[in-house]
């Protein structure tokens, strides 16, 4: 693997720097409008290919002809600087995708959790998979028209989360709402790594 | 030549699940690619003078590649571009990258970026 890194005083483009951040939660908890909110291109969409043969073995002999399949990712980006850009990946809702969320949690600066109040059970599965990873999340209330509004601590109860995980409201339409989310996740994991919280 | 469809319905192979398809026809059956590695935030970056055009067994897709890497761009980013599966940008990355026609940087392997680029990160969002 080539690892060379670019010289910044040469005529080498400069390398940005990408973070991750899982966009996680149920089927419809708003996943995919969340990222076009922030995304400052259209939410673009990667696919990764199942196949029956190629999952925990090694033996690939004939596996062109096996049948395959291919589960949708969205993605989008926010460029900060010319240095800088972080990806924002939606996690596949179906628990069967969940060796797809590995290699998305590798390395990942951390998640955003969407919670619907009207199926709250729908996020747990994501919950327990960041607790047991490590993996730094905040938890996004998203506000739907209609839903009935529960107060963050219920939610936070509901949940049995860790005391120091945020619990934020959020309309997962609205940009200005959405980044809060993510700036919350960016202080979590600042607070985290034991410094202190960034002021802007 | 099959005398009867193959087994069992896949249990992956529902209503959520996407088409049924053959991607791997691109990379000769290759479901791996010669090395490993490629993030989905990996950024690849064209040789200097890569030129394709002169080297045999390349599929145009590969070619494809070298021209979006004319600048540092994300294997994320690349698949979306040319529409395929990012395990078979993967297979196809790993050709150019034994040939010497790309490079390919990983993002730092663990731990949680300094505070100054946490620092950025928070100041770019509230100017969202």
């Amino acid at each position: 693997m080539d690892y060379v890194r670019s010289d910044r005083g040469s005529s080498e483009p400069r390398l940005p720097l990408a973070l991750k951040i899982l966009i996680a939660g149920g089927f419809g908890a708003g996943k995919t409008t969340l990222v076009s909110a922030l995304s400052e291109v259209r939410p673009l969409q990667t696919e990764e290919v199942l196949t029956g043969a190629g999952v925990g073995t090694d033996d690939l002999s004939g596996v062109e002809t096996k049948s395959t399949t291919t589960v949708a990712m969205d993605f989008g980006r926010i460029t900060i600087n010319e240095d800088l850009q972080v990806y924002l990946f939606g996690t596949p809702g179906q628990d069967r995708f969940w060796f797809l969320w590995d290699e998305l949690a590798f390395g990942a600066l951390g998640a955003v959790v969407l919670a619907d109040t009207r199926r709250l059970a729908d996020c747990f599965p994501s919950i327990d998979y960041f607790e047991q990873r490590g993996v730094p999340f905040v938890v996004g209330v998203n506000c739907f028209d209609g839903s009935r509004r529960f107060g963050i601590e219920a939610v936070r109860q509901a949940l049995d989360i860790d005391p120091d995980v945020p619990v934020v409201l959020c309309d997962a339409r609205d940009r200005q709402s959405a980044k809060l989310v993510l700036i919350s996740l960016v202080e979590h994991v600042a607070r985290q790594r034991g410094e202190p919280v960034p002021v802007a | 030549m099959r005398a009867e469809p193959p087994g069992a319905q896949h249990e992956w192979l529902d209503a959520a699940a996407g088409p049924v398809v053959r991607p791997y026809t691109l990379t000769g059956g290759r479901v791996r690619p010669a090395v490993d590695g490629f993030d989905l935030v990996a950024f690849v970056l064209a040789g200097a003078g890569a030129d394709p055009s002169g080297q045999s067994g390349l599929q145009p897709e590969h070619r494809r590649l070298v021209e979006l890497a004319r600048r540092p761009v994300a294997v994320a980013d690349l698949a979306a571009d040319l529409d395929l599966a990012v395990g078979v940008v993967r297979v196809l990355l790993g050709d150019l990258l034994t040939r010497g026609l790309v490079s390919v940087h990983e993002p730092p392997a663990a731990g949680i970026p300094d505070n100054d680029i946490l620092k950025a990160v928070v100041s770019g969002l509230r100017a969202l």
